[in-house]
């Protein structure tokens, strides 16, 4: 089976500094796949250069088969790969549901209409108040986004992404910033929408990860070091050595997976 | 408190009342001086409000928007200069000309941002600047009368009659903010404002905003062209000093003052900022010295412009 996401010797370069090193991964069709490591190890650059923001120095991107290395960033979105960002990144002057309506209207096509004012277009309203509803937002569509409190601007940050009807979801850090009590909410929706997308998880929430990973792939200074099933990776010695380091880490991930 | 009683809004519909007025009030008052002096206002309130859709909506600090300016009166001005006066050539003529300069330019300054955006859009204004100062048969800087103003070949509507020209520019600019909200409030106005706030999550939802806002650029640009145009006909001569770079400085300062990103704000940021030239004019030769300082002390306090100020003011009752 091809797989859904497929990185080929990645290599990205800042200056000396190579954040991605000759980075391979894969992911297949319908899979959370998770990447973990310390600050710095690259993973906000291995989404941006996954999801077209960058453009790698060397290396190969296949998406569901085909070569999208050179594609530009919408283009990606349009052929399915939709991502999030780790610092909030809505719309926040707009209401809650338009910063929802903007993707719709973008996954509909261009947006070269004048006239029409989109307050009155339930052809965009429609579609995105029922996925307000779905994500939980439901009751907060016409506040404005920057009200929101910071649990719910990460909602609607997942939700802006998933109005686009990817079929691959990028999530760099969905937990980034948030108490143990949002978290808990956070895994729970994450949860609740795997098997309808594809997902790569940056994320330094260990409960989480192993919680919600079929795969974890570990990356330290741009490298990855190990890859597999969360109990390999649990296991690996180079892997506790360089990530998860003392034992603290991991009793306090023991219970995590028990209920996955 | 009802959106009508706003403040801001009240000032608005008073600015509005004023323009609409005129023609008949000055008269009667023997201050027929100000039919002209309120349209030439109304003229740079087009201007104004055409800067205001790429500016207060867009996000795009435009620092040469007045050359279209220049190049829709020039357009009126030359061909007249040829023996070409029928307004249904001119008109159409002289916004696409003005169209196709903001293409290209747009198409070159919108590969940049921030402070390059500001600068490259200043040099592209000044070259056409100067190729009017250089072109002699045009009149260089002295400028170019117009013998004869733009002629609709129908014998109920004229130009040449004065009540009939200021109305004409008070309908074109109430068009220009109508056409204004349409565009803002449209899925073609909602990228234009999401790009303003945030471009790489526009980017990052599928939609490339450069075409968008190249788009934009040039809607701007053929309206502030038809502001050019009507300028020309007003005052039957055009000149390279109607598009010099302290233009484009006013117009910037006429949004800000009226208030960005605001329908009516460029129109009574337009009011404001000339009638107060006016009056200082009239009272010292020394009057930037005072016209300076003040728009300095808006910028810094009152954010928002006129309408932001009026609009807390409100809040706070």
């Amino acid at each position: 089976m091809t797989d859904a996401l497929e990185a080929q010797g990645l290599i990205k370069a800042f200056g000396g500094l190579t954040a991605t090193d000759n980075l391979s991964l894969s992911v297949a069709p319908g899979e959370i796949h998770a990447v973990i490591g310390p600050n710095g190890a690259g993973k906000t650059t291995l989404v941006n250069l996954l999801s077209g923001m960058m453009r790698p120095d060397a290396g190969r991107i296949l998406f569901n088969g085909g070569d999208i290395t050179r594609m530009a960033a919408p283009a990606r979105v349009k052929a399915g790969l939709a991502r999030s960002y780790q610092i909030t990144s809505i719309f926040r002057d707009f209401t809650v549901l338009e910063n929802v309506m903007l993707s719709v209207q973008a996954r509909q096509g261009h947006s070269f209409r004048f006239w029409k004012p989109v307050s009155r277009d339930t052809s965009l309203m429609d579609p995105a108040r029922e996925l307000l509803a779905q994500v939980g937002l439901g009751d907060r569509v016409d506040m404005r986004a920057g009200d929101l409190a910071y649990g719910e601007q990460r909602q609607l940050e997942i939700a802006i992404s998933l109005a686009t009807e990817p079929s691959f979801l990028l999530l760099d850090e969905p937990m980034a910033g948030m108490g143990p009590e949002e978290s808990q909410k956070m895994i729970a929706f994450l949860r609740a929408l795997k098997g309808d997308y594809t997902m790569l998880l940056i994320e330094h929430d260990m409960d989480a990860v192993f919680v919600l990973a079929d795969r974890i792939t570990v990356l330290v200074y741009g490298k990855v070091i190990a890859s597999g099933a969360p109990e390999e990776i649990r296991n690996d010695p180079a892997v506790r050595e360089a990530y998860l380091g003392d034992d603290d880490t991991e009793h306090e991930n023991g219970e995590g997976p028990a209920d996955a | 408190m009802g959106e009508l009683g706003k403040p801001a809004n009240i000032f608005t519909a008073l600015v509005l009342v004023i323009f609409a007025l005129t023609p008949i009030v000055a008269p009667a008052l023997d201050e027929s001086f100000y039919v002209i002096v309120f349209a030439r206002f109304m003229i740079w309130g087009i201007a104004a409000v055409s800067l205001n859709l790429i500016m207060g909506y867009g996000g795009l600090i435009s620092f040469g928007h007045a050359v279209y300016l220049g190049i829709g009166a020039y357009t009126v001005g030359i061909l007249a200069f040829h023996g070409v006066t029928s307004a249904w050539i001119q008109w159409p003529l002289a916004i696409g000309v003005s169209g196709l300069v903001a293409l290209v330019f747009g198409a070159i300054s919108l590969r940049t941002k921030g402070v390059y955006f500001i600068m490259i859009t200043l040099a592209l204004a000044q070259m056409i600047y100067f190729l009017s100062v250089s072109a002699e048969r045009y009149g260089s800087d002295d400028g170019l009368s117009i013998l004869a103003r733009s002629e609709f070949g129908v014998s109920f509507f004229s130009l040449n009659d004065k009540t009939t020209m200021y109305y004409t520019i008070f309908v074109f600019l109430l068009a220009s903010v109508f056409v204004s909200w349409r565009l803002v409030n449209s899925r073609f106005g909602t990228v234009m404002r999401a790009a303003k706030s945030n471009d790489t999550r526009v980017q990052s939802i599928g939609v490339g905003t450069y075409r968008y806002r190249l788009t934009a650029f040039v809607i701007a640009g053929m309206m502030c062209g038809i502001a050019g145009l009507l300028q020309a006909n007003l005052e039957s001569f055009v000149s390279p000093d109607m598009m010099s770079w302290h233009r484009s400085g006013e117009l910037i300062f006429m949004v800000v003052l009226g208030g960005m990103s605001t329908l009516f704000g460029p129109v009574t940021g337009a009011f404001v900022f000339l009638m107060l030239s006016e009056i200082l004019a009239g009272l010292t030769i020394h009057w930037h010295i005072i016209f300076g300082p003040f728009l300095v002390l808006v910028v810094i306090f009152a954010r928002g412009g006129i309408a932001g100020l009026l609009t807390r003011r409100a809040d706070r009752d």
